[in-house]
């Protein structure tokens, strides 16, 4: 098989400015979108997923500027999340220079909208972000839930199922965030990324826990994820993309080099 | 000045395809359009599309580009992207079958359910991400190492009549035609506009094609 699996690096934009501190020596602004976007191109970042963390009226203007920046500069695919809710929302990014948005809450709130937007515009650009927290009991069989509002709210809904239902309703791919996992530097929740991903038919992209490259890996290996999403590791120079992609591929994973 | 016109039917994003012309010849000029007269008038034409067939068609019967895309491709330089690609071949199986443009003979499948590969593990469909192409001698290869990376994202792909046709293929699992050249007409099903340094320069050599192989 040749098709390589794929490093994501995301970046939390608010109002136009990358936040959550990147850490570049060599960058001189490091809240510049389009530099940061430059750098991480250059490393062999397979894609870029930005995501609007505060996703106001106002802010979606902003972000789709931003995008267009990138997108004259960068070329390779560009995802963008955050607040999205509308088909105008869709069309205003993918006009600016989006490849795929993520539609989170939306999809949760109103299934329906994930099936507009595939019909609209295609299958290949529309992610379905799904946040999921484990709600089983130690000793039970695993089971996760999908959770609104930053994994503070429970839905009761199944995320296995869950997942099935946006794929049969258009999702082109999946972005899966273990809610118990994100933030901890833990590593992926891999039960839950294997459950998922041998589930559905179309890519899922592992997020949430990287702390060590160790991590990236074992999220392909042994959550059989098509793609692996990470912030902090990349952000503050731990790494770079390419010692990650060094380190996949001495763990026997295709990558692209 | 040579000039080149993107053909803007409304399936799709344009922007990064204007750019990335824009960018790997600073000295040519990269139109958007959907006039017929200015598809003309251009020296070259890139036809992209994203989404579905039957849109597809629709739109191009609805904006009336199909003769001037038939007269375009007999006639200069042309480059059909992704579903730009499949709508140039003769039938697409998506929606039921739809008919396509006819341009280059041949089929348009969609990837088989649940296909595995060497170690059992499920091939998604879309075919996603970055796969190698393996290419036959063209001018629009020039300067691209052999087995390259490009970026894809796909559900259907091409199987022409003549495999002579086939300027490239790319494994999954099996090989499948990913370009086709025939006379002056180019087709990729990837996108050089997002497939980096080789989709650049993938795209620098096309606006350096005299539309011969």
């Amino acid at each position: 098989m040749s098709l390589a699996k794929r490093i994501i690096p995301c970046l939390d934009v608010d109002n136009g400015r990358v936040v959550k501190g990147v850490k570049f020596v060599d960058i001189r602004d490091a809240g510049d979108p389009v530099e940061i976007a430059r750098r991480y191109d250059r490393e062999g970042a397979d894609e870029l997923t930005f995501l609007d963390i505060t996703a106001t009226h106002d802010n979606r203007s902003t972000m789709a500027h931003v995008v267009e920046q990138v997108a004259s500069q960068v070329f390779i695919p560009l995802t963008v999340g955050g607040g999205i809710r509308t088909l105008d929302d869709i069309r205003r990014l993918l006009n600016a220079g989006a490849d795929k948005v993520g539609i989170n809450s939306a999809a949760v709130f109103n299934p329906e909208f994930v099936r507009e937007a595939a019909q609209r515009f295609g299958s290949q650009c529309v992610v379905v972000a799904i946040d999921a927290k484990k709600v089983s009991a130690e000793g039970e069989s695993s089971r996760w839930e999908i959770f609104t509002h930053g994994g503070r709210k429970p839905t009761g809904i199944d995320a296995v199922a869950w997942a099935k239902k946006m794929v049969d309703y258009g999702a082109g791919e999946i972005l899966l965030t273990s809610m118990d996992r994100d933030g901890t530097r833990e590593g992926f929740d891999l039960p839950l990324t294997k459950a998922i991903s041998t589930a559905v038919a179309v890519p899922v992209i592992a997020s949430g826990g990287v702390g060590c490259l160790d991590h990236l890996a074992d999220g392909i290996i042994e959550g059989k994820a098509d793609a692996v999403l990470a912030a902090s590791i990349f952000h503050f120079a731990e790494y770079t993309i390419e010692q990650a992609k060094q380190h996949m591929a001495q763990r026997g994973i295709e990558v692209r080099l | 000045m040579s000039s080149v016109a993107v053909i803007d039917y409304g399936m799709g994003n344009l922007h990064s395809i204007a750019k990335a012309l824009q960018v790997v010849a600073p000295e040519t000029d990269v139109h958007v359009v959907s006039d017929a007269v200015s598809i003309l008038a251009a020296d070259r034409v890139v036809f992209p599309g994203v989404g579905a067939i039957r849109d597809c068609m629709q739109a191009l019967e609805s904006t009336g580009l199909t003769a001037v895309i038939k007269d375009a491709a007999k006639s200069k330089p042309f480059l059909g992207i992704c579903l730009g690609m499949q709508a140039l071949l003769t039938h697409h199986e998506e929606n039921n079958g739809t008919d396509a443009l006819n341009i280059l003979p041949g089929q348009v499948v969609r990837f088989a359910e649940s296909l595995t590969d060497n170690d059992g593990n499920m091939l998604k469909i879309p075919h996603m991400g970055w796969n190698r192409v393996h290419f036959n001698a063209h001018p629009l290869w020039a300067n691209i190492p052999q087995d390259s990376r490009f970026y894809f994202v796909h559900s259907y792909y091409a199987k022409p009549d003549a495999l002579l046709m086939v300027s490239a293929t790319t494994q999954y699992p099996d090989d499948f035609a990913c370009a086709l050249a025939q006379d002056n007409v180019f087709a990729v099903q990837f996108h050089p506009e997002k497939s980096q340094a080789v989709g650049l320069q993938l795209l620098k050599n096309f606006l350096h094609w005299n539309g011969q192989a």
